[in-house]
């Protein structure tokens, strides 16, 4: 897998593809390819945050600490980027991320993240559509979740 | 000390003083000889046609002229003859007294009483021994030699010119009393100056020391303009002084100027009057005008030597000021053997210790107790209450100022350092970690007489480079030469390590355990293990344990065989395989460098590298992929700011070259690239050699170009010139490479970029490669063998008192004194080294200054400090009590309410 490579699959990846390909080469070159083999943890719940992590080849579980034990909450699959949440705001992370498959990762450092922020900002812009879109979503689910435990509740009661 | 120069000259010098003035005196008739002839020559040789007789030969004019020559030629190499014997005698004895001075201020120095060290300031004491004494050394040679032999030649001259005509030779001296008088009193407030320029220097000596050492609260306080403010102002000072200094220097100067031209005035004046009148020859006028020329000279060094005098006298006075100071500890405290049947256990007695510091406020104030050593005490208190005393004067380092503290009715501060600097051990905070190994420095502890009189091979001490190990003769010359300048006795190059001390015996390999197992105690272990790993052995001297860790390499290999998972987490180092987590420059080399011949920035530069490139048509190829690469990090880097941070983790090019390589990249053509200037082709060849395929994923070193460095590796080897043999230090998956560290020696390739929790995995795997084969322990003493850095600089706090504890326990003494030793650990370490101690210690007498006095309970008994005085002593359970001084303590500090 070469560097043009990961420029292609970078170029496919929403947050990135209003970016320019020289930047994007930027990123691929100072970031680190990570090999996982199944069952082995990119990161775990509670950890300190040090590194965002693309896709490339390969499934991922996240999972989810919860008093009945560990829980998968979702599978994640090519191009998708995880672990972005934990560098942004220095919170531990919030989900153990373990590879399904084989797992070939583009492990993006906190210092590239912000690099990238920074040096350009329509990253920045994407990286808040993404996050606002996901919040409306999580607000959403728990108005969802919210309803439908208060029915419970009346039907027990 | 003797109190004055002169003592201090007689005292040591005076049999070579003599030979200097012997051979001065024997000096004087051959000088007046020579002084004389030019007169015979031009006398009689000249003067008188028919010749002349010499001790009853006759001789014809010619033949006289020409005898008289040459025995004027033969009494001018006599006279240098003795000059140059002189000049090299007194060389040779100022040098010795310099070196005598020197050593004997630092012997001083070791013999101080603490509180001195805060009175003198590092920087002071190294200007007075260092650059202080520098002239009183070279005084010393000239101290009899100067005034006997110019004054001598000074008489000799006069006696010639008084003889020659006693009118002239009054002329010629008429205003010595002038300067005899002037020159005293101007000197007098040259000395006053050079006193003064003395201290500032001092001072000035102690602010750079104190600037070095202070220097993080300078700048952290924005104070360094401040400091150059005063700096400057000492300068200042400095600079006035020696400006004074020199108006009178040279006023001096101006008067013996003065007075010795006057001298030609007075000759050819009265000498004239004399030859015309016909009293006086013009032969002998010639003479005696060539010999006041040479009377200006000694006349001046006699005078200079006055000048000398004064200034080494005042030096003198003021550096033995500085060290003949009472209390210091007598000589035979460090200089006396062990005495026989003398203990430090059994009964400890402190009576009425008082110690003052130098401002008269008590320390520690009338402490006394009694008890019984072997025991386990702990010293608690609040900060400032005196432990710090205590500690001190139970390590037997400070004289208490009043009261006494008796060890079986001895006065401890009677007993020999042999006795107490062996049985008891002292480690405070911070400890003193010396330059060298960790090694030299846990084995400090046992050197404290020479073991053998036979030299140990290597250079002792810290050799310059390129120093050897000396010949029988010349170790004999120089021992001697120790002995003419009253040195130390004892040769540093001998075994020093006096294992017998410890309690050990001859066998090599419970010595080595010892070593081990102290490291162990105090876990350091693990730390010098890790540097072990990192450090690389001689096969040459270790045969035997670079066998073994081949054996280990093999062992870490079929592990990795055995495992697909572990084996993709490295990439081994195969003669036949283009190894692509390696950078260009490792494949082609395939070894590790020795010394600086290849230097790997510059290595596209270097001939023989570049001939290779050429046989093997390399050249043409890393051309291309420079050029591509030089391509790249433009594109990539080219908006970043110069000194974004990227530039130093990732770049091929620093941002200062970037674009110097954009210009080059316009001008040239990808398809031509030979045509190119021939600086242009370095800069790019310069830049594939760090490449490395696995991690830069540049795709810029492909099959083709692989197959290709495989051969130019092979050649590169094969063709390699004597000259650059040694140089690389090749792979070779049969061999152990001295010049790698141990670990690259297991592991024997290169971690895989790209396989999470490589590194760890790996470490891992050495380690229980090493376990396996028993070879943990000599990768430790291989870590031994590391340098501690300038004062343990390369080591952590934690570690330098680790380093400290491991060296008292190797000492193997009876009674341990520590102060608050643990206090820069973290807290984990501080409870797991403390129960490591205090189990170990079971059966040795401990007393510890703690500063958690929770940690009281496991000491048998307790000694409570308040202002200096002793509160309570007495067992824990008595002590840890409402009402009583221990608890209030206990409950005062964090854990002691749980305590």
């Amino acid at each position: 897998m070469t560097l043009q490579k990961d420029v292609e699959v970078l170029r496919n990846i929403p947050l990135f593809k209003k970016i320019e390909p020289a930047k994007l080469k930027l990123l691929a070159f100072t970031s680190e390819h990570l090999e996982f083999v199944a069952g082995e943890a990119l990161f775990k719940q509670g950890d300190v945050g040090d590194a965002a992590y693309i896709l490339l080849e390969g499934d991922a579980d996240v999972m989810v600490d919860t008093p009945k034990g560990e829980m998968r909450v979702a599978t994640l699959g090519q191009n998708d980027i995880v672990g972005e949440i934990a560098i942004l705001c220095d919170v531990p992370r919030t989900a153990t991320i373990i590879a399904k498959t084989r797992l070939v990762t583009l492990r993006v450092s906190k210092d590239g993240f912000f690099n990238l922020v920074t040096q350009f900002p329509t990253v920045g812009v994407e990286v808040m559509h993404e996050l606002a879109s996901r919040l409306h979503q999580t607000t959403q689910q728990l108005g969802d979740a919210t309803a439908r435990l208060r029915q419970l509740e009346n039907g027990a009661g | 000390m003797q109190p004055t120069i002169f003592g201090f000259i007689r005292r040591y010098s005076w049999r070579q003083q003599l030979v200097i003035l012997l051979a001065t005196v024997l000096s004087f008739p051959f000088l007046y000889a020579s002084l004389d002839l030019p007169k015979q020559i031009i006398n009689d040789a000249l003067g008188q046609p028919d010749g002349g007789t010499i001790m009853g030969y006759q001789f014809d004019q010619l033949e006289y002229l020409m005898v008289l020559c040459s025995i004027f030629l033969i009494l001018v190499l006599i006279n240098g003859g003795f000059k140059y014997f002189i000049n090299v005698y007194k060389g040779v004895v100022a040098e010795r007294m310099l070196r005598r001075l020197r050593y004997m201020l630092f012997s001083q120095t070791l013999r101080f009483p603490l509180p001195q060290f805060r009175r003198l300031s590092q920087g002071e004491l190294v200007q007075l021994i260092n650059a202080e004494v520098e002239p009183v050394g070279g005084y010393v040679g000239e101290a009899l030699a100067t005034p006997a032999f110019q004054g001598g030649t000074l008489l000799t001259i006069l006696t010639f010119m008084f003889i020659q005509d006693p009118v002239l030779g009054l002329a010629a001296i008429i205003l010595y009393p002038v300067q005899i008088y002037l020159i005293p009193k101007l000197q007098r407030r040259v000395n006053e100056l050079g006193k003064r320029r003395v201290r500032r220097m001092r001072r000035l000596a102690e602010k750079i020391s104190e600037t070095a050492g202070g220097v993080r609260d300078i700048r952290t306080n924005d104070a360094s303009q401040y400091e150059r403010a005063i700096f400057a102002r000492e300068l200042g000072r400095v600079f006035d002084i020696r400006f004074d200094i020199y108006k009178l220097k040279f006023l001096i100067k101006f008067v013996n100027n003065f007075i010795a031209q006057l001298g030609p005035f007075f000759f050819f004046s009265i000498g004239g009057y004399l030859v015309i009148q016909g009293d006086l020859t013009i032969g002998a006028l010639v003479a005696v005008v060539g010999a006041h020329k040479d009377l200006s000279a000694p006349w001046r060094e006699l005078l200079n030597h006055y000048q000398l005098f004064m200034d080494v006298r005042i030096k003198y006075d003021q550096v033995v000021a500085q060290f003949a100071i009472p209390g210091v500890i007598p000589d035979e405290r460090q200089s006396s053997e062990p005495p026989d049947g003398v203990a430090v256990t059994g009964s400890w007695q402190a009576r009425g210790l008082t110690v003052s510091d130098e401002d008269g406020d008590t320390r520690l104030d009338g402490v006394s107790f009694e008890l019984e050593q072997p025991e386990r005490v702990a010293i608690v208190g609040p900060s400032g209450s005196g432990k710090e005393e205590l500690c001190l004067v139970l390590a037997n380092l400070l004289d208490p100022s009043r009261g006494r503290f008796l060890i079986n009715d001895q006065p401890l501060n009677e007993l020999a350092d042999s006795l107490t600097g062996r049985r008891l051990a002292y480690v405070g905070n911070p400890s003193t970690i010396l330059t060298g190994t960790i090694r030299h420095n846990l084995l400090y502890g046992l050197v404290h007489r020479p073991v053998s009189d036979q030299p140990s091979g290597a250079v002792a001490g810290d050799p310059e480079p390129g120093e050897i190990p000396e010949t029988a003769e010349r170790r004999a010359r120089r021992l001697k030469e120790n002995a003419l300048s009253g040195n130390s006795p004892y040769d540093s190059d001998v075994d020093w390590i006096d294992y017998a001390a410890a309690g050990l015996g001859e066998d090599e390999a419970e010595r080595r355990r010892a070593l081990i197992d102290v490291l162990r105690i105090v876990r350091f272990d693990r730390d010098v293990y890790r540097m072990g790993l990192k450090s690389s052995i001689s096969s040459a001297t270790q045969g035997d344990l670079a066998a073994e860790l081949l054996d280990a390499r093999r062992a870490m290999q079929a592990k990795l065989d055995a495992d697909p998972d572990l084996a993709r987490l490295v990439e081994r180092f195969d003669p036949e395989r283009y190894n692509t987590n390696a950078t260009v420059a490792e494949n082609l080399l395939f070894g590790t460098l020795v010394g600086d011949t290849f230097d790997l920035d510059n290595l596209a530069e270097q001939a023989y590298v570049k001939e290779v490139l050429e046989k093997t048509g390399l050249t043409h190829e890393l051309l291309g992929v420079g050029y591509q690469l030089a391509a790249t990090m433009v594109e990539i880097f080219a908006e970043l700011p110069p000194d974004h941070d990227y530039f130093r983790q990732f770049s091929f090019i620093d941002a200062e070259e970037l674009p110097s390589y954009r210009a080059l990249l316009n001008r040239a053509d990808p398809n031509k690239l030979e045509a190119l200037a021939l600086a242009d082709r370095q800069k790019l060849l310069s830049l594939p050699f760090k490449l490395i395929p696995a991690r830069h994923r540049l795709g810029l070193v492909e099959e083709d170009l692989q197959q290709k460095l495989l051969t130019a590796r092979a050649i590169f080897r094969r063709d390699l010139p004597k000259a650059l043999e040694g140089s690389v230090d090749f792979f070779d998956p049969e061999r152990y490479n001295d010049a790698a560290s141990i670990q690259d020696n297991i592991l024997f390739g290169k971690i895989a970029y790209g396989q999470a929790q490589a590194e760890g995995r790996i470490a891992t795997l050495i380690t229980e490669a090493l376990e396996e084969k028993g070879l943990v322990d000599r990768v430790i003493e291989a870590g031994l063998d590391c340098q501690t850095g300038g004062g343990g600089a390369r080591l952590s706090a934690m570690q330098r008192q680790k380093l400290a504890l491991a060296r008292a326990l190797l000492k193997g003494p009876d009674v341990f004194v520590f102060d608050n030793p643990l206090a820069v650990f973290d807290s984990r370490e501080q409870v797991l080294v403390r129960d490591a101690l205090l189990d170990y210690l079971a059966d040795k007498g401990v007393f510890w200054a703690l500063q958690n006095p929770g940690w009281s309970k496991y000491f048998n008994q307790v000694l409570v400090l308040d202002g200096g005085r002793l509160v309570e002593h007495g067992s824990f359970a008595e002590l840890a009590k409402p009402g009583r001084a221990l608890q209030r303590l206990l409950e005062d500090s964090d854990d002691g309410g749980r305590a």
